[in-house]
């Protein structure tokens, strides 16, 4: 039986062969359906480009998009833009860091939260905003991310039960 | 509505389908039928064109759903007042419509009448629905608290409701590029068409030439909004002056800026305008292929484009021979994947072509040289979403919108400090301080408005004293700051200007790519010396001399940056730190001098204390201490290590008892 991967599928479902211009867009899907790139997606990649795996990774690495480690159950996306700075974003910021106890690539201890800093997620008029699995959240305090989090812990020990 | 019903023949003997194009089909959506006399297809497309001006027939709702509508819950609110509707078996559509601008009170509602009078209302939420469901349906009143105004009512149906252009937040504002955001079907070409979608497009392919189309705006004096200004005109008649065959159009819809988002506004709310401008700038310049080049972080914008592109093609308004014209041109959207200095021209090419986002040096220019060495012109979102309108109503009508010399309008997002944080459309040469104070309304209460800071990370702060300058290029840039692509952050006591700096500096040298030196290592350098600025010199006597000495070569340093920087990114670097240098230069002073950050918020600066009469040794504040600097037993008073205390306030946030305080 051969088990072809996700990254092996959106490959070959292109019609033609894809040229350097068509780099970018594949990574893109592969991270859209398998959450992050791999070395064996980024070698897929290299071969089907017929480009060196080296100019693949320099790509990926550059742009802020691509991750690199599996997300974590929940994803927070953290805007820190000028907006939300002036409201206080960067003492949000810490709070999760040491609430969820990230590590440096943004994931928590227990790999269940992955925290995400963007730059800016363009809904500066509810500032400070955080987009918790993919809901926006506007006017944050301290005290209200973390009623945010308990209802999420809540939840997941809910579901466990 | 997916289907077009006003480019839909009326009968045999209309001809236009995308394959077989007809040059009148915009003057048959006002006028028609042209080709033919027949009263049956003149009502029929009267009808038309008010059902799709309208929306629909009957009464309906407009529900503003942009993505910061969602974010105050606008996809709740509707989901509440479907199932209000089924409960009562009535049948009143909702249309999701885009951003009017005016976030502060969002969510935005608005009734189109029966009689097709419509009417604004605001401040809903998910929690306000059945309070507003009730008093507008249930007991029949639709003059209530959440009535903000209404708009065109040629009848005076409504005499008692203030016009919407004249309630404070919109007097002051001149609508052209945002006219239809939050008003229409952002997901209708019909919608787009009676709004006056597409006229300005048949216009220029039909009845003038490349060359008078590209004068045209030339003369309008229409320069990038995207932050650099250039003569759009003139960009576009150098393309045009290239003799290749193949060209290209790119719209620059990258909109990295942190606190802007003008552009994805317009792409949310009036997609097809953006498809216009397209059309027109790529006729104008010969190009057959365009491609928006759009940021990933904005999947709404590209949902609404991709489905407006599609409705253009299947109405013959993309693709071959538009308006029989011998015009061909189609648009691909690109996504961007995360990466500020891809809002540079020549990054962007370099992206589109599959690679790292890393500029190169011009000469030559895009124009000349650009998409796989084709002449290509790159224009931003907001400089295209113009382009109709200076078309339709012509170059003078164009020039004569903006104060003094200046032309045109400009799209600011306003936020931070201010009462009502949106998006305001101006003319270009308002005092600033009109739009901050007249337009925003000012500070909140209780505090006061320090500085203005416009332009983004390549922008400057512009203190309370200056904020009479005019908001044009020239004025802005001789204080210090740009006018950028539109962002504008008020800031109040709160903010310390160190911090400011730092902060974009931190974000600059996090998107520098890293291709020339002089930005590589010079805003590294700059963001190293500002932290230090913002945290206490602890250590010995030596480590206290490096961080003096940093701030005397800072100035020198962020010159030598901005003049030998490969690209605007890095050229721009320095602008929030020379602009904060230059007019709050005490407050450097402050933190050189006596370690002291007069605002409150480098909390890098802030010490701590334990109160020992309050303290009850729980130890929970020596717990959450990220530093180990808190020491005690248990039960007994503990205490802090200045030197090891980063400031961060852990403890006095775990403190039960609030014996922890910051004293410096």
């Amino acid at each position: 039986m051969i088990v072809v991967t996700t990254a092996e599928a959106i490959i070959a479902a292109r019609q033609e062969k894809p040229t350097r211009e068509q780099m970018i867009p594949l990574l893109q899907e592969i991270q859209a359906a398998e959450g992050f790139i791999s070395p064996e997606a980024m070698f897929l990649v290299a071969e089907a480009l017929e480009t060196p795996v080296s100019r693949i990774y320099g790509v990926a690495t550059f742009y802020n998009q691509f991750r690199f480690a599996p997300l974590g159950e929940h994803v927070i996306e953290l805007c820190r833009g000028t907006a939300c700075h002036v409201k206080q974003s960067l003492a949000l910021a810490q709070h999760l860091k040491r609430r969820l106890k990230l590590r440096d690539d943004g994931n928590s201890a227990d790999g269940r939260y992955t925290v995400i800093s963007v730059a800016c997620l363009g809904a500066c008029s509810i500032a400070p905003v955080v987009k918790l699995d993919g809901e926006f959240y506007g006017h944050l305090t301290t005290e209200k991310l973390d009623g945010l989090l308990d209802e999420v812990e809540a939840a997941n020990d809910e579901a466990a039960a | 509505m997916n289907h077009s019903e006003l480019m839909t023949p009326c009968c045999t003997r209309c001809r236009h389908t995308a394959a077989t194009p007809c040059a009148d089909v915009i003057a048959c959506v006002d006028h028609g039928p042209i080709c033919h006399e027949e009263d049956a297809c003149r009502q029929e497309r009267a009808a038309r064109l008010e059902r799709a001006r309208r929306g629909g027939d009957g009464m309906l709702l407009y529900v503003g759903a942009g993505t910061c509508g969602r974010a105050n819950g606008a996809l709740t609110v509707i989901e509440k007042m479907n199932a209000y509707f089924e409960r009562r078996g009535l049948r009143v559509p909702i249309i999701e419509t885009g951003c009017v601008g005016y976030c502060q009170r969002e969510v935005f509602v608005d009734l189109v009448t029966a009689d097709g009078v419509r009417l604004s209302y605001c401040d809903l939420s998910p929690e306000t629905t059945d309070e507003f469901l009730q008093t507008m349906f249930g007991d029949g009143q639709l003059h209530n608290r959440f009535l903000l105004g209404r708009y065109d009512d040629p009848d005076d149906l409504y005499r008692g409701v203030t016009p919407i252009g004249d309630t404070p937040f919109f007097a002051r504002q001149t609508k052209v590029v945002l006219a239809n955001c939050g008003v229409i079907d952002p997901a209708s070409l019909d919608a787009a068409l009676a709004a006056g979608g597409f006229r300005a497009a048949a216009k220029a392919l039909a009845t003038m030439t490349p060359a008078e189309v590209c004068d045209e705006v030339i003369a309008s004096g229409l320069r990038g909004r995207g932050g650099a200004g250039f003569p759009t005109g003139r960009k576009w008649k150098v393309a045009y002056d290239q003799a290749r065959s193949q060209k290209y159009l790119i719209c620059n819809a990258d909109e990295g800026d942190p606190g802007a988002f003008m552009d994805r506004a317009v792409l949310e709310s009036d997609p097809f305008r953006i498809v216009e401008g397209m059309l027109i700038a790529a006729y104008a310049i010969g190009a057959t292929r365009g491609y928006v080049y759009c940021r990933a972080e904005y999947p709404l914008a590209i949902e609404r484009l991709s489905e407006a592109i599609r409705q253009c093609r299947a109405a013959g308004l993309l693709g071959r021979n538009i308006f029989g014209a011998l015009v061909d041109f189609d648009i691909t959207i690109k996504m961007g994947a995360g990466a500020f200095v891809c809002g540079e021209e020549t990054a962007i090419l370099a992206s589109i072509e599959g690679g790292r986002g890393m500029p190169r040096p011009r000469p030559p220019y895009p124009a000349v040289s650009g998409l796989h060495g084709c002449p290509t012109v790159l224009n931003n979102v907001e400089t295209l979403a113009n382009v109709p309108a200076v078309l339709d109503k012509g170059a003078d009508w164009f020039r004569g919108l903006g104060y003094g010399e200046a032309a045109g309008t400009k799209v600011f997002a306003l936020s931070g400090r201010v009462r009502n944080t949106g998006l305001v459309e101006v003319p270009v040469g308002i005092p600033l301080r009109e739009v901050v104070y007249d337009i925003g309304g000012g500070a909140p209460a209780g505090h006061h408005i320090k500085a203005v800071q416009i332009g983004g990370p390549s922008g400057g702060c512009i203190p309370d004293e200056y904020l009479d300058v005019a908001t044009d290029y020239g004025t802005l840039q001789e204080l210090g700051a740009m006018m950028g692509s539109g962002g504008m952050v008020v800031m109040d006591e709160r903010s310390c200007m160190v911090d400011v700096a730092k902060f974009f500096m931190e974000f600059i040298r996090g998107e520098s790519c890293g291709k020339c030196t002089p930005c590589r290592e010079g805003t590294t350098r700059m963001y190293e010396i500002l932290s230090e600025l913002t945290e206490r010199p602890v250590g010995d006597d030596l480590r206290r001399l490096e961080r003096f000495r940093g701030i005397l070569h800072l100035e020198e340093l962020a010159e030598t940056v901005k003049e030998t920087s490969l690209c605007g990114l890095g050229q721009s670097a320095a602008n929030p730190v020379l602009s904060t240098l230059r007019f709050f230069r005490d407050e450097y002073e402050a933190h050189v001098m006596e370690s002291e950050c007069p605002a409150g918020a480098c909390t890098g600066l802030r010490v701590f204390d334990i109160d020992p009469e309050l303290c009850t040794g729980c130890a929970l504040c020596a717990k959450n201490c990220p530093s180990g600097a808190i020491l005690g037993k248990r039960k007994f008073a503990h205490s802090i290590i200045v030197d090891r205390c980063t400031g961060c306030g852990a403890c006095a946030d775990s403190c039960p008892k609030q014996a922890v305080l910051a004293v410096a």
